[in-house]
């Protein structure tokens, strides 16, 4: 950097903790970089004189006379074509042992998109998976977690969902990825062929935890290179945003921040919105659709982090392992999409949100038989036609190994409802009945 | 001479400055930031060192930078041209922002100040008027728009004069007042108002009692809203409050509608700004935009403007309510509002109160929910705001400090539910647990006896104790096994089963049964609670089902048909029909 030779050196520290250094500095902007003995820190607070940095590796080692120099920019990202392929860490700098990036800087964490000039949603994303394309269908431009617990095979689905996309871009931001799975998301796009369209920014449990901060917006700011300047449709998967909330918890403890529920701090709402409404359409064709897994601890959805994000995202997709069927399924209780009005019923045949509607409404008598059954009561025939029908309708469908089309998946479930109901038990409207029922 | 001042720190958008003279809490200031100005307000004063939050990102701000006051307050501007328009929280115009991203320090003005506007005066030379009285009117999309006296005049004024019919721009004068000392002021059809404080030029508050048509029967029928009255509704993610709202936002009869979408969803919004351009007023004919304002500030706007977004919407509520008119004002959501107001609490290190929110949290409620309400002007007309909120309960829990302080402040209560909406019971309103506190005020008996029967409250109250009866019975039924209770129970409980889907359910989606008109409702409820009333004869529980759920088949047929419709009529028959197979 030019001005480089005529930046302010400062030797004097004056208080250490675990993730922030202070000193006295002057001329100093508010979240501006720095480096404190090579290690990359943020401006986070400035009192008077008084300047306190953030130090994303931590501060082990750092001694009360290191040298701190100011970069005067906040943190960004070298943006061009030759992003596509590479593997990044938290910093934006190449860990594949490439050459590093050419391009337009551009500082991460950037503005809103003015709400007036965005375009609403209505590109249905197809995976083949029918408890996603049927029951909760995804359309571009929107932002929606797995809620998953760890032993959940979640970064699976997204990557099978990844690759059945029709995008221009994919875009991995791993935030405590265990090693094995970053080298699994490594491998499965690599032997798929598509490595050309992905790019990694990618913080293993192995890095410091407060590095993984930057990673949404590193993932994000490349996003909006592609959506914006090159009109491309880009998938974003985040995973695990219930990490980059406890590294949140970790810096606003170590600044003596009150916390709110569960520990977090009381920002959580805002800083989770920030990255999911990057999410967008834009009129110009280019789009951000944001794929994210929150994990959850014994599959509470009340605690803090999922509790927030589930305000913020545009639904939200459960897995759960059926014992009936011995398969992974998408549980069509709790999962949703809000965008899917958009596209149902639009994009796809007019019978289908009828058709997903009642299937749902009779797998839940089949839960509510099963209740019955479990508590030793006996069970009227109605409850062993539903029984049967969720049987099916969990292997047929709810599946995370099924691959067809919607069509397909409609006329599967029109199949099960004949086989097991009567028109006058499924609650359709009569003209579906009449040109469907087989 | 104004007040000027200098950073001193900066945590996040806590601004401290140092100034050289006299500034109000509340104030305005800019801060200057190379050559943008971010506007801040001042939150708390310690001698020379004032705190203020800053409605914009800080990021570069240096210690040193300049701070100008402004000696006015937040405040929104007032005047013909506001419908259909979409503001951020602190009023600028969207649509006039340059660029696909917004950019910090981007304000403009609210209004279009070139357009010409029809005037028609009301007052005359010589009529003593005073804050709030109408001295002439313009046609802004088909409501009389008033032009008021300025709310901030005190005391009695003279009119000396008003300008005869025409066209005119905002900031032409459209007449000349004389105060008291016999000083003359000039008016124009803009004016402004500090956003944090009510507007008051009314005489009286009655407790409301006209009931607001939102054609959503599980609102209309079961737990009815009024003009002038508050609600809220809570619910954890996932059960369709946004869906709900909307539904009332496109289809209450309402002159004005004013949406603060306080952060939630940028789609969300776009969902608005696509569809009220292009869907009509199901009571005017007229395009729903043409009589709404949009406020919007989301979830990912910055987040001090949030908390201002919510008393922008209000008081321009307040300021179409001077003019007669019925304003519906919905808020989404208010729980974020108040995370707004937790985010900076925390970094003001005030001592917290529950779950770390401001102590004074139910009091700022209480007094926002307040401006709402039913109006009688000095000039004897009436006017109203009705005010739903919407609260985000942190993790569905309904005794954490938003609801709970909401609860005090609202009169009515649409409990979203989670159960209800796992099992797509939608509009997932739990009819147990909501509540209309409207529906006992004797006013409001008196007043629907005349628009619908004398025996209407009754039906409702009828209607809800069969549901409260069918959950006891089904809980039983749990216990106990479907043969270990009499036949009669099954039949309540499937009574309670035809109301639920054929009154409370309602589709959303579906272009008929989405609204449903008052006369419709009433034909329904007597529909049902006609079949709720009749005894019939089973041969053992396993047939009780079967013909309920025929039952329910059929009506919901009626539902989906057009009213009245040869349609509706055959499913009509074929009710009957059912009926008098068992039907003692």
């Amino acid at each position: 950097m030019a001005t480089k030779a005529f930046q302010k050196i400062y030797t004097k520290i004056t208080q250490i903790t675990k993730a922030t250094c202070s000193l006295n500095a002057t001329g100093v902007g508010n979240e501006e970089l720095a480096t404190v003995n090579g290690k990359l820190a943020q401006v986070v607070k400035i009192m008077g004189n008084e300047v306190t940095l953030q130090v994303f590796e931590g501060t082990e080692g750092i001694p009360t006379n290191a040298e701190v120099i100011f970069l005067g920019k906040a943190p960004s990202l070298k943006v061009s074509e030759q992003l596509a392929g590479r593997f990044f860490n938290s910093f934006g700098d190449p860990i594949d042992g490439g050459p590093d990036v050419e391009g337009e800087e551009r500082e991460i964490g950037g503005p809103s998109v003015n709400p007036v000039r965005r375009k609403q949603p209505s590109e249905l994303i197809a995976t083949g998976i029918a408890g996603i394309d049927l029951n909760n269908t995804l359309v571009t431009g929107q932002k929606i977690p797995f809620f998953a617990d760890p032993d959940q095979p979640y970064n699976q689905v997204m990557a099978n969902v990844a690759l059945r996309a029709q995008t221009d871009k994919i875009i991995l931001g791993g935030m405590g990825l265990t090693n094995d799975d970053y080298l699994y998301f490594k491998n499965v796009f690599s032997n798929a062929g598509v490595l050309d369209r992905i790019v990694s920014f990618v913080n293993t449990t192995e890095n410091p935890p407060v590095e993984r901060l930057l990673i949404p917006d590193m993932a994000l700011a490349a996003a909006e290179y592609f959506a914006v300047d090159k009109n491309e449709k880009v998938l974003v998967l985040l995973t695990d945003m219930t990490s980059y909330a406890d590294a949140l918890a970790i810096v606003s403890n170590r600044m003596d921040q009150i916390p709110s529920k569960d520990s977090m701090p009381g920002s959580l709402y805002s800083d989770l919105a920030k990255i999911y409404e990057k999410a967008v359409q834009f009129p110009a064709g280019g789009s951000i659709t944001i794929i994210a897994v929150t994990t959850l601890s014994g599959g509470d959805i009340t605690h803090a982090i999922p509790d927030n994000t589930g305000y913020i995202t545009e639904g939200q997709l459960f897995l759960r392992r059926d014992s009936d069927v011995g398969k992974v399924i998408v549980d069509p209780f709790r999962s949703l999409s809000r965008l899917k009005q958009l596209v149902i019923g639009k994009k796809t045949r007019a019978d289908h949100p009828q058709v997903m509607n009642a299937a749902v409404r009779l797998f839940a008598d089949a839960a509510n038989a099963k209740t019955k059954l479990e508590n030793g009561f006996d069970l009227t025939d109605y409850d062993e036609r539903t029984l049967a029908f969720a049987k099916d309708y969990s292997e047929k469908l709810l599946a995370i190994d099924v691959n067809i089309d919607t069509v397909a998946m409609l006329d599967t479930t029109w199949g099960l409802l004949s086989n097991h109901f009567k028109p006058a038990e499924v609650n359709i409207k009569k003209e579906f009945v009449d040109q469907f029922w087989k | 001479m104004s007040t000027k001042g200098k950073v001193k720190g900066i945590i996040s958008n806590l601004v401290t400055v140092e100034v050289d003279g006299p500034v109000a809490q509340n104030e305005i200031a800019y801060i200057h930031l190379g050559a943008q100005k971010l506007m801040a307000e001042v939150l708390k004063v310690v001698g020379d060192k004032v705190f203020v939050q800053v409605f914009e990102s800080t990021r570069g701000m240096k210690v040193g930078d300049e701070v100008e006051f402004m000696g006015h307050l937040l405040e929104v501007t007032l005047g013909p041209g506001l419908l259909s328009r979409n503001y951020d929280g602190l009023q600028s115009d969207l649509d006039k922002l340059t660029g696909i991203f917004l950019q910090r320090g981007e304000y403009n003005f609210p209004l279009d100040t070139e357009k010409l506007w029809a005037f028609q005066p009301i007052a005359k030379a010589g009529d003593k008027v005073e804050s709030g009285s109408w001295l002439g009117q313009v046609d802004e999309n088909y409501q009389p728009h008033k032009i008021m006296v300025p709310f901030v005049f005190e005391g009695t004024y003279t009119v000396k004069s008003v300008v005869p019919e025409g066209e005119y721009k905002i900031l032409d004068t459209i007449a000349v007042l004389t105060d008291a000392d016999g000083k003359d002021v000039a008016v124009t059809m803009v004016q402004k108002w500090p956003v944090k404080k009510a507007i008051n030029v009314h005489t009286e508050k009655p407790r409301p009692f006209k009931l607001l048509e939102t054609g959503v029967r599980t609102i209309d029928t079961a737990n009815p809203i009024v003009e002038g009255g508050t609600g809220f509704i809570p619910g954890p993610f996932g059960t369709g409050k946004t869906v709900l709202q909307h539904a009332i936002s496109k289809q209450a009869e309402a002159d004005i509608v004013i949406i603060a979408a306080c952060g939630e969803r940028a789609n969300e919004v776009v969902e608005i700004f696509v569809e009220f351009p292009e869907l009509e007023d199901p009571h005017t004919g007229r395009k729903l935009m043409e009589r709404t304002i949009i406020i919007a500030n989301t979830s990912n706007m910055p987040v001090a403007s949030r908390e201002a977004s919510v008393y922008t919407a209000m008081t321009i509520s307040e300021y179409y309510r001077a003019m007669g008119l019925r304003v519906l004002m919905m808020a989404d959501s208010t729980s974020r509002w108040a995370q707004a107001l937790r985010e900076m609490s925390n970094r003001m290190e005030e001592l917290p109160g529950q779950d770390a929110f401001p102590m004074d949290l139910s009091a700022i409620i209480a007094t926002f929910y307040s401006r709402a309400g039913y109006v009688y002007l000095k000039n004897g007309k009436t006017g109203s705001i009705t005010f739903i909120g919407t609260v985000s309960p942190a993790g569905g829990n309904l005794k954490e400090p938003v609801t709970e302080g909401t609860k005090k402040a609202a009169r009515c209560f649409f409990a979203l539910e989670q159960a209800r909406a796992d099992r797509k019971r939608y509009p997932a309103v739990n009819p147990i647990d909501s509540y209309s506190k409207y529906i006992e005020y004797p006013e409001f008996e008196e007043y629907i006896a005349t628009r619908i029967s004398s025996d209407w409250t009754k039906k409702v109250n009828d209607m809800k104790t069969i549901l409260q009866r069918g959950k006891e019975v089904q809980e039983q039924i749990n216990i106990l096994g479907d043969d270990g209770v009499p036949v009669d129970y099954h039949v309540t409980f499937w009574k309670s089963e035809v109301i639920d889907f054929v009154i409370l359910q309602q589709d959303a989606f579906d272009k008929i049964d989405s609204v449903t008109p008052l006369e419709r409702q009433e034909f329904m409820l007597n529909l049902v609670m006609d079949i709720c009333r009749a005894e019939f004869d089973f041969n053992g529980f396993l047939e009780v089902m079967d013909y309920f759920k025929r039952i329910i088949n059929v009506c919901k047929q009626m539902n989906y048909a057009a009213f009245q419709s040869d349609e509706f009529k055959k499913f009509g028959e074929e009710l009957s029909d059912i009926l008098s197979e068992r039907r003692q």
